[in-house]
């Protein structure tokens, strides 16, 4: 059937810069580039194009332009060419939309209406760069108090801590699983994890027995589809993750395409090569708060109590009550998973309309926690579009513990956020499991480039810190009076505990 | 609270697995009174030293067999509580009394044999070793039950099923005999293998099409499915008595997935 839709962007080749290299053709999954000829012309088939630009960012010669089809259609302010384009789309398929990556609606970004605090005279604001700043933080159930008791001429702790994860920056890789994203790709969020004394996660996927010598700094998670979960592997992560659901698609599954299922995906999972892996909607052992418990304590029991048990939500409309049944049942980690938050693939109509922003549903979580008094029972992790430190900084003011951060995290890897992982094309050689894209990706470079970003946004979170007169990151958890709000009203400034600036 | 009552000798040779007597040196835990945390430890406790292990009066507590990575046996008196041999991998169980829910959760291998019924969610996200029930089950036993490799789970169910059996169904074998005086509920169990995309359901006596959910579909066994099926009520009979020759004197239908990709067209370009 024709299509309808037009291309959504034009690729331009200026061919006074063009060396006839060929390079974009080699680079372009999606076939948006051929020459013919023997290289003596090419034509571009714009319609292809997805706008990842790995063809402009590797032709040596900077010959190509990829620019937003400028082609409009007739004004209107309600039915805009992508609402036409999608029904277009329906129309010739009868399909439900897929997308990939996090929510690209306008939707407020609560990050960029609150404004940090900076000491001026009265408290003097400290340089990291000369002295002691501590980011250190450690995930997991906190006493309720302390009991210490003298032995001879030593002070002994009496209290029982619960399991603890150490993390010496407050910032963890969100669970991506194998599948999802190559091989490649999961060897460098592991070893960056390590090098940085921090923790990525499996996602649902398993872990591949290479990544098991990373283990120490792995996540590894539980999902309703239990793919890959068995002993070696509830064994050899640092903590185990129930998955209850995720901030780009809350309520529904995982569905990950036969075709995507390859031999080492196939091991690492434990299913047959070519089937698909659907991870049903719901836990079917989980239909309440009690059951949750159950599976929390069946996962303690199956790792010997030695490991801190965390419970993933995506935020939406009653998040506080259930992270206080989430913290009640037994969880040392609750995960607020937030509308920004990626995925392979995700239903466009579910990304881009269930949930809450994150920042919103942090607030009223902590808050809840800390009115019931059970704050200290788990810690709070939270995920779904945290773009840089400043952001990181205003999510522990508002009360997290730590963040974990994927979207950033593979855009250091290469992605340019064009939300096509659900083709399996990925051009960067991260959403793919095509030998010949995924060796684009070279573990040792994405580790470094992983390392580099995590330590230059430590650096910056240390300078803020500074400049407010703190020396650890502890002293900012919670502490909403270091946050101002800009152009909120008073329902968005009470839901976020903050006043507004100038108050 | 009474702790290990007797230990009589650290290993023990396997006697018959099938009596409910405790073979002479069998290690022996009264479970009276227990909480599954401490019940569970000394289980752990045990198990490093001896191979046989009899839990005396259990009652309700939770999780028993998961975590351990022996193929050591453990026989239960009394009722286990739920999630009985979770995330389990070797050791082979045998209840001598009800199982509660959740029975088998996320098995990786070993045997389960209950002499009695077990609860809903049986065998749930199951991926290898094997599950005899006498009796009966509840609801949605074996969902997302699945295989890979040489691992191919089994459930053999004694009496019937309730709905949903085998909902998102990837891999492995159920067989529901429904004998006589052991099945009240198959006839109207419904939506058996919704949404199944691998594995099969052998289902002795008739079925009805409107009993089955979404991509799932009907045929008669086999002769080799009939063999197999013959193999798997062999062990039934081994385990809890009756005639094999009676049992399979039966039709036998098999409830199989209609496509192994049941949501490949969903979705457009």
């Amino acid at each position: 059937m024709k299509s309808y839709a037009l291309p959504r962007f034009l690729v331009e080749r200026d061919e006074r810069r063009c060396i006839r290299c060929g390079a974009c053709e080699r680079q372009c999954a999606f076939q948006v580039h051929r020459w013919h000829d023997g290289g003596e012309w090419a034509n571009t088939d714009d319609a292809r194009c997805v706008g990842c630009l790995r063809c402009a960012t590797l032709c040596p010669t900077h010959a190509l332009v990829v620019r937003r089809n400028p082609t409009e259609t007739a004004p209107n302010a309600h039915w805009t060419p992508e609402v036409l384009a999608n029904i277009y789309r329906q129309a010739e398929t009868g399909g439900v939309l897929l997308t990939g990556m996090g929510c690209d609606k306008n939707y407020p970004a609560y990050w960029d209406r609150m404004l940090l605090d900076a000491s001026q005279v009265t408290n003097p604001s400290i340089d990291p760069l000369r002295e002691p700043m501590e980011l250190r933080t450690y995930l997991g159930a906190k006493p309720d108090s302390l009991k210490l008791a003298k032995r001879g001429n030593k002070t002994v702790l009496e209290t029982r801590l619960s399991p603890q994860l150490k993390l010496e920056t407050p910032i963890m890789f969100s669970a991506i699983s194998y599948g999802a994203i190559s091989y490649n790709a999961c060897e460098a969020l592991a070893r960056a994890a390590a090098e940085l004394g921090t923790f990525c996660n499996t996602g649902e996927g398993g872990l591949h027995r290479n990544l098991y010598r990373y283990g120490k700094n792995v996540i590894c998670q539980v999902a309703s589809g239990r793919f890959g979960v068995h002993a070696d592997y509830l064994e050899v992560a640092a903590a185990v993750e129930i998955k209850i659901g995720q901030g780009a698609k809350p309520g529904i599954g995982g569905h990950l395409p036969g075709e995507k299922v390859t031999p080492e995906i196939s091991r690492t999972r434990m299913i047959p090569v070519g089937s698909d892996a659907i991870s049903p909607a719901p836990h079917h052992d989980i239909y309440s708060i009690e059951d949750l418990a159950q599976l929390i304590h069946a996962l303690k029991e199956a790792t010997g109590w030695e490991k801190p048990v965390s419970v993933k939500i995506a935020a939406v409309h009653n998040s506080a009550a259930i992270a206080s049944g989430i913290v009640r049942a037994g969880a040392d980690i609750v995960v607020l998973d937030g509308m920004r938050g990626g995925t392979g693939a995700a239903p466009l109509m579910i990304r881009d309309n269930v949930g809450i922003p994150i920042e919103l549903a942090l607030a009223s979580v902590d808050e809840r926690l800390r009115r019931e008094d059970i704050r200290n029972r788990a810690s709070l992790v939270v995920a779904g579009g945290i773009r840089s430190s400043a952001d990181v900084v205003k999510a522990i003011a508002l009360g997290a513990d730590a963040v974990y951060i994927g979207t950033a995290a593979l855009v250091a890897l290469g992605c340019h956020v064009c939300q096509k992982c659900y083709t399996g094309k990925c051009n960067w050689g991260i959403a793919t499991q095509d030998p010949y894209l995924t060796k684009r990706l070279n573990p040792d470079i994405g580790t470094e480039r992983l390392v580099n970003l995590v330590r230059a946004w430590s650096h910056e979170i240390m300078e803020m810190l500074g400049g407010m007169g703190i020396n650890a990151i502890e002293s900012l958890r919670g502490n909403r009076m270091k946050l101002r709000g800009v152009g909120l009203n008073r329902e968005e400034l009470e839901i976020l505990g903050i006043r507004h600036a100038g108050e | 609270m009474r702790a290990v009552r007797q230990v009589r000798g650290d290993v023990i040779k396997e006697k018959s697995v099938l009596s409910a007597n405790d073979p002479p040196g069998s290690t022996v835990i009264d479970a009276e009174g227990l909480d599954y945390r401490e019940l569970n430890r000394r289980v752990r406790q045990a198990a490093s030293k001896a191979e046989e292990l009899t839990l005396e009066g259990v009652c309700g507590q939770r999780y028993i067999g998961s975590g351990i990575r022996k193929p050591i046996l453990l026989k239960i008196k009394g009722v286990p509580g739920n999630d009985l041999g979770s995330f389990m991998d070797g050791p082979r169980i045998f209840v001598y009394g009800n199982a509660q829910d959740g029975l088998g959760n996320t098995m990786n291998d070993g045997l389960i044999v209950v002499h009695g019924r077990a609860g809903d969610i049986a065998a749930m996200g199951m991926r290898g070793g094997r599950v005899y029930i006498r009796d009966g089950v509840g609801y949605r036993c074996a969902i997302h039950m699945k295989e890979y490799g040489k691992m191919r789970p089994i459930l053999v169910i004694g009496g019937g099923t309730q709905d949903f059996l085998g909902e998102y169904m990837a891999g492995g074998v159920v067989l529901v005999l429904r004998l006589p005086g052991k099945d009240t509920t198959f006839p109207a169990a419904r939506h058996l293998g919704t949404g199944i995309h691998g594995g099969r359901i052998f289902v002795r006596g008739p079925v009805s099409n409107t009993q089955l959910g979404k991509g799932a579909a009907l045929r008669e066994a086999s002769e080799e499915e009939l063999r197999e099926i013959e193999s798997l009520v062999r062990d039934y009979v081994g385990y809890f008595g009756g005639d094999a020759g009676e049992i399979m004197d039966s039709e036998f239908n098999v409830i199989f997935p209609k496509s192994r990709r049941p949501f490949g067209g969903l979705y457009a370009y």
